[in-house]
């Protein structure tokens, strides 16, 4: 992209002048701003961040509430039109099938249960601070049957409520964990990139060691050992650690080989003649320049460690309930006797498959966005 | 090249030689040492172990010596061929991987080879067609690929397959085969079955693979000696296939470096949601019930997969370029 099309609106002639005293973030903001697919992305990984805030007030039953007999109810539709502008849902009933025994719900099309929005449900926490019992869409009738939008898993909880419960746990852990491998990475790709020589040539090799490993089989073994004893908390953070110890390779060559760029550069040289000191430098000069290419980088890394985390969830040997989190989720549906018996058990999948995607989009736009001057 | 090879095979030693420990350290990490936790697994299922058969155990691993003496005495024993016996199944380790270990590369493999198959004319009608119907397809297809976990697509497709045609796609081999000895007829009954775990687990790669091979394709077609191949009226097919195209797959083959080993170590969660018998399940398994020596056997054999991928793709790498051999050698 030429450097006119970064402007905002060519019709104003002070334009010209805005971009070439306009600030690092600035220049990459309007060229950001173009990428349409991106910013749409932006915008439903902002509504996953707030979900993954609030998740108590989307929600319209308590996610560990179990009901015995209400399990494998099948998802009930949300009605919008009834003669009119209305919000209910349609009863749902469950018969036991005469010769298998087995419970088979009916949608009665003739009860209904009417719905409001940012009416009182059960109560539930903000942010730790304080309680209240409003949320998103509740019964207007307390006692009538609960709406359960994704249908409820084997132990007859709401499942809606427990993917949105998921989407905290899901998302911080790739958030930490990401954070964490991002410290790694830029401590000691800055090492290597700035200093050079040997210890440049240590850390390479320990990285490329470290890249020929296979993480699966590493992250299994690794999470297999811990004790089962462990806490909720305790779990989480010890395979947040797990999934940060390996993933923080591909940020150091990043952040090393920027550094390798940089430290050629002219305003370092500068910074060095005026008798910076070493850190100074670093943190103050060099740092700033790459924060965009960090940036997209750990937005790029974010989706994978989501999938990773999904995936020791699944096998039984990540988070273990009573956490909830997408693996944890997805775990119910393991194998084909559950998936036939209710195939809505694999929802939470689809919130892996949303998120992964808007942030890989997202990421790449940023990518593309990093480097205005181009 | 004999040298650049030789190079590389000198290499093998240290690196198995690193993650023997780390495999090693792996059988260590659970608290409290194996035999005693076997012990007590069989008091709480009913039956027990004299106390000679517990000795025995215990002087054979080495358990009340220093770590690196245990460490001596396992890769030792390895080094011999002999890999210890599975206290979970009561069965010899090296009977209980070998089959698997066949399947897994022979999974792999197929794998790897429906990638190319797949990811390579992708990429050249994505790259030349750019910005066509094509091209858009395969960018949601790519988007899609790589977000989608892989047992997802698994539990989906046998969902699919169930609901629709009422039947299972689990497995390798219809189960008349599945304990036979092989034959042409096994072949073939695994042939019939391999496919589907073969697309699932390549959905990814060829994804990534696809997306790499446009970029790299679309950075040579602009340049001059394609407007010369063209104004001297070579054909546009055989223009793209004989140069830009050998340029561009360079990047593709060095990433075989780390495709081949996250095929084997990928296939762990497809092959337990297909329940299939590969190594991936026995890893499982064996973590679950803290069978460690197993598991650390396999992780093992994990990471001998993962070097000898890597090795191939170099030698591979070499071979078609001859800068690297150079360079290397």
């Amino acid at each position: 992209m030429s450097s006119e099309t970064l402007s905002p609106d060519q019709n104003l002639p002070e334009e010209a002048d805005a971009i070439s005293v306009a600030p690092n973030w600035k220049l990459v903001w309007w060229r950001f701003k173009k990428h349409k697919l991106a910013m749409i992305s932006g915008i439903i990984v902002i509504f996953i961040v707030i979900i993954a805030a609030f998740p108590g007030f989307f929600s319209t039953q308590d996610p560990s509430e179990s009901r015995t007999r209400g399990s494998f109810i099948p998802p009930q539709a949300i009605q919008f039109w009834d003669n009119g502008p209305a919000l209910f849902a349609y009863a749902i009933e469950g018969k036991r099938n005469p010769r298998t025994l087995k419970m088979e719900w009916i949608t009665s099309e003739t009860k209904k249960v009417p719905l409001r929005l940012f009416g009182r449900g059960y109560e539930w926490e903000v942010l730790g601070l304080f309680k209240t019992d409003i949320h998103l869409l509740a019964l207007v009738n307390p006692d009538d049957p609960p709406v359960h939008i994704l249908g409820t898993d084997r132990l007859g909880r709401d499942q809606w409520s427990r993917v949105l419960h998921g989407t905290q746990v899901s998302l911080s852990i790739g958030l930490l964990a990401v954070f964490l491998s991002t410290i790694i990475g830029i401590v000691l790709g800055g090492i290597s990139g700035y200093f050079g020589g040997w210890i440049d040539m240590f850390i390479q090799r320990l990285i490329e060691l470290l890249q020929s490993i296979p993480p699966i089989p590493i992250w299994l073994a690794l999470s297999a050992s811990l004790p089962r004893t462990w806490s909720v908390t305790q779990g989480y953070i010890a395979i947040t650690a797990i999934l940060a110890l390996i993933t923080w390779t591909g940020l150091a060559r990043e952040v090393r080989g920027r550094f390798l760029v940089l430290r050629e550069e002219d305003f370092v040289v500068a910074a060095k003649l005026s008798g910076c000191s070493q850190l100074r430098i670093v943190f103050r000069h060099m740092v700033p320049t790459m924060s965009s290419h960090i940036i997209a980088a750990v937005t790029l890394a974010i989706p994978v460690m989501i999938i990773n985390e999904t995936f020791l969830s699944f096998l039984g040997l990540g988070l273990r309930p009573p956490a909830i989190s997408w693996g944890v989720l997805l775990q119910e549906a393991q194998n084909l006797q559950s998936v036939a018996l209710a195939p809505w058990l694999m929802l939470p999948g689809v919130a892996v498959i949303i998120t992964v995607i808007a942030l890989n989009i997202l990421g790449d736009g940023l990518r593309d966005a990093a480097d205005p001057y181009h | 090249m004999l040298v650049f090879i030789l190079k590389r095979l000198m290499l093998l030693p240290v690196l198995m030689f690193v993650f023997s420990i780390v495999s090693f350290i792996l059988i260590q990490a659970p608290p409290g040492d194996f035999v005693t936790s076997y012990v007590a697994e069989l008091a709480a299922s009913g039956s027990s172990m004299d106390q000679v058969q517990i000795e025995a155990l215990r002087n054979l691993y080495g358990l009340d010596q220093p770590a690196y003496v245990q460490y001596f005495k396992w890769i030792s024993r390895i080094l011999q061929g002999d890999l210890g016996l599975s206290l979970d199944f009561q069965k010899p380790i090296s009977e209980l991987i070998g089959q698997r270990l066949l399947l897994t590369v022979i999974l792999g493999l197929a794998t790897l080879i429906f990638t190319f198959m797949v990811a390579l004319p992708i990429g050249i009608i994505s790259a030349t067609r750019q910005y066509s119907f094509f091209d858009y397809f395969f960018t949601v297809f790519n988007y899609v690929g790589v977000a989608t976990p892989t047992f997802m697509t698994a539990l989906i497709l046998m969902w699919f397959a169930f609901s629709n045609f009422g039947i299972t796609i689990t497995g390798l081999f219809s189960p008349e085969f599945a304990d036979a000895s092989w034959s042409f007829a096994k072949a073939v009954d695994l042939a019939k079955h391999i496919w589907l775990p073969m697309v699932i687990l390549g959905l990814d790669g060829t994804a990534r693979l696809a997306r790499i091979l446009r970029a790299n394709l679309l950075d040579e077609l602009n340049k001059p000696y394609m407007e010369m191949a063209r104004a001297k009226g070579m054909p546009e097919w055989k223009l793209v296939l004989k140069y830009p195209l050998r340029l561009a797959i360079n990047p593709l083959v060095s990433s075989l470096g780390w495709y081949l080993p996250l095929i084997f170590s990928g296939s762990l969660i497809v092959a337990t949601v297909l329940n299939l018998p590969t190594i991936g399940p026995l890893l499982l398994r064996s973590l679950i019930s803290q069978d460690m020596f197993l598991a650390g056997t396999i992780v093992l054999t994990y990471f001998g997969l993962a070097v000898i991928g890597t090795l191939l793709s170099d030698i591979l790498l070499a071979w078609l370029d001859p800068r690297i051999r150079m360079e290397e050698a």
